[in-house]
């Protein structure tokens, strides 16, 4: 396990300095649009990701899991592309921020509409099935807010029907946008809804990463030996914004009280100590080498060329008709 | 031996999947013995085992499955049971499919098969035309075939395209249209508009399941007023083929554009507006169109018949077209 938990750790510390430096540069307006943060999912997203194979699997991260991003096996050059709308970079500039995938590896480019990926990664997956493959399996992040779409209902339902090899992971990061949990379902738990469309349920607290690393473990290998769907929810707290944008005063300050001591990178640097997995001064190592990776790649990101409208190809399908 | 336009696509299917082990078919009631609302698909569930497959009731998720299939490297055809409840999957289609091209430089091979059109007592759910819906977006190619060998070599085509294509299958052709065989010495590509009839009068440009309308209109006009109206079928709304309309147009001198859908927008304003601001030379006379009311498509096949253009409408437009 320590190699599994140094790799998943390592991602967390790269997310969290990569979302730091995000941040710094939206106040400095120097980012496109809205810049979103994944302070509080890194365990979730990181425990996930680091259990799948590039090449075999299928990974669907969503808005808040550049943590999951790094230990799928990405840099973070890619994600400061995807926001600085660079042409070396996957969407070149015609998508951006959170919206970019490598959808020929695995990684689907996730559209903005919430439960939409969940039938698209279904049919990765199918698609694997079909040509004979086996072994394989597909992860899906959700959050509280995206259960309540008609979308997610209708992806799981048929996930459920075709008994494929998919984990979906719910984050309940308490808020859905502003909406709080309260208001956006009336289940006990958003377990019952995993239960209700077949799948097996498991639970974690996402803020403990030796709680997260062992749950995605056994889900993520039930569903890769032929068990059927899994469905994981795991309990956090969103630690900033919807975006930058967002100073989410709606999030009560007993709430904020009681995460405090619950921040996933605290929790996971004592633990890393507390197994002997890593040192102080390691922890202290990979820090500075994530801070430094991140500069780099920004770096690298901002002096790549951005597209130029007079030479972009602007067709919109690959069969180009005489005219439309 | 005659064929129908439901035998011509069946056909187009069978040999697809034997020509290409990528491509299958997914859909509600689509396999087992029962082959589809339409009895499209019977009897191909027992030749290709498992490439005929059932889905729940959830058209969000049946495209979604089959975004995600296309992108693991299949070639999926979806029959929705009604293009109405086709609407369902608009936002799988025009915001997943058809935007991937542009966004991630992988296109999506997804043919969307949709039985579209008014049947007599089919109201207002199961009778709509779609095509000006799908076709605003763009990333996607839109086909209404109106001929049994159109219907053949069309769906084989919308299946080699790479990109997402929408196939609108009149369902009072599926039964109604007959001809010898499918096969058409010289099938015509993707683009091009035919001219059914020549003529030298006024030009009625139409698609689908109006095209025999107004070819019923142009004999008759023909026989009682000595009136040559030239037809042109479009095949494809989406490309429009401009070229053709405007040649013929300029031979002509007027213009009657024909659809069964809706009156507000759609491909009938598209025609009429691509002349005006290209041919408004080649114009003897302001171009009109004729399309359905403005109402649901109502259930009682008297108010029905009166709902939808009908030859003797298309004669009278053409009167009328022909004394300005």
């Amino acid at each position: 396990m320590k190699e599994t938990a140094v790799k998943a750790y390592r991602a967390m510390e790269m997310a969290r300095a990569f979302d730091t430096k995000l941040s710094a540069l939206y106040k400095a307006g120097k980012m496109y649009g809205g810049v979103f943060l994944g302070r509080g999912h890194e365990a979730v997203a990181a425990c996930e990701a680091v259990f799948l194979n590039k090449g075999q699997d299928v990974y669907n991260p969503f808005i808040r899991e550049q943590a999951g991003r790094c230990a799928w096996g990405e840099s973070v050059l890619e994600s400061a592309r995807s926001y600085l709308g660079s042409t070396s970079g996957c969407m070149r500039g015609r998508d951006g921020n959170i919206h970019w995938g490598k959808p020929a590896e695995g990684m689907p480019a996730p559209i903005s509409h919430l439960g939409a990926m969940v039938s698209v990664v279904a049919g990765m997956i199918m698609a694997k099935r079909m040509q004979g493959h086996s072994g394989m399996v597909g992860v899906l992040n959700i959050g509280d807010g995206t259960t309540s779409v008609g979308a997610t209902h209708e992806g799981c339902n048929v996930v459920a029907v075709e008994q494929l090899p998919i984990v979906i992971v719910v984050t309940n990061n308490q808020f859905a946008y502003s909406t709080p949990n309260s208001q956006e379902f009336a289940c006990k738990s958003l377990t019952d809804r995993g239960r209700g469309y077949g799948f097996t349920t498991h639970e974690c607290d996402g803020t403990d990463f030796v709680q997260t690393l062992t749950t995605m473990q056994r889900a993520i290998t039930a569903a890769r030996n032929g068990e059927g769907p899994q469905w994981v929810v795991a309990e956090t707290l969103r630690m900033c914004g919807h975006g930058e944008h967002d100073d989410a005063t709606y999030i009560p300050a007993e709430l904020k009280a009681a995460f405090a001591e619950r921040d996933p990178l605290a929790v996971a640097r004592r633990q890393m100590v507390q197994h002997g997995w890593l040192t102080e001064a390691e922890l202290a190592a990979i820090q500075e080498e994530c801070a430094a990776e991140v500069q780099h790649c920004m770096a690298q990101a901002q002096k790549e060329p951005t597209p130029v409208p007079s030479e972009t190809d602007w067709s919109a399908t690959s069969w180009k008709p005489s005219r439309y | 031996m005659s064929v129908t336009y439901i035998d011509a696509i069946h056909q187009a299917m069978a040999e697809l999947m034997e020509e290409d082990s990528k491509v299958f078919l997914y859909g509600e009631d689509v396999s087992g013995v029962f082959g589809g609302a339409f009895k499209a698909t019977k009897g191909l569930a027992e030749r290709f085992p498992g490439r005929v497959r059932n889905a729940p009731i959830a058209e969000d998720a049946i495209m979604g499955l089959a975004i995600g299939a296309a992108i693991g490297g299949m070639k999926p055809i979806v029959e929705m049971q009604f293009a109405d409840f086709g609407i369902l999957a608009l936002n799988q289609m025009c915001n997943n499919a058809a935007a991937h091209y542009f966004r991630t430089g992988v296109p999506v091979n997804v043919t969307l098969r949709m039985p579209c059109g008014g049947t007599p007592g089919g109201g207002p759910y199961h009778s709509q035309m779609v095509e000006t819906l799908f076709a605003h977006f763009p990333g996607v190619h839109v086909f209404a075939p109106a001929t049994v060998a159109d219907a053949y070599y069309m769906l084989k085509q919308a299946v080699a395209i790479p990109d997402p294509v929408v196939f609108l299958e009149h369902k009072y052709l599926y039964r109604w249209l007959k001809a010898d065989t499918w096969l058409d010495p010289a099938p015509l590509p993707i683009g091009r508009a035919r001219i059914v009839r020549p003529g030298r009068h006024a030009t009625v440009v139409t698609y689908s399941a109006m095209v025999p309308e107004a070819l019923k209109a142009a004999e008759e006009l023909s026989a009682t007023s000595g009136y040559h109206i030239e037809v042109v079928d479009l095949r494809t709304v989406k490309p429009i083929d401009t070229d053709t309309i405007l040649a013929s147009v300029a031979r002509t001198g007027r213009l009657l554009v024909v659809s069964e859908d809706f009156p507000w927008g759609g491909v009938a304003a598209e025609v009429v507006a691509r002349v005006a601001s290209e041919g408004l030379h080649l114009l003897d006379a302001p171009p009109l169109r004729l399309s359905s009311k403005e109402s649901p498509v109502p259930y009682h096949p008297d108010l029905w018949k009166a709902h939808r253009p009908h030859s003797e409408d298309i004669a009278a437009a053409v009167r009328y077209l022909i004394t300005l």
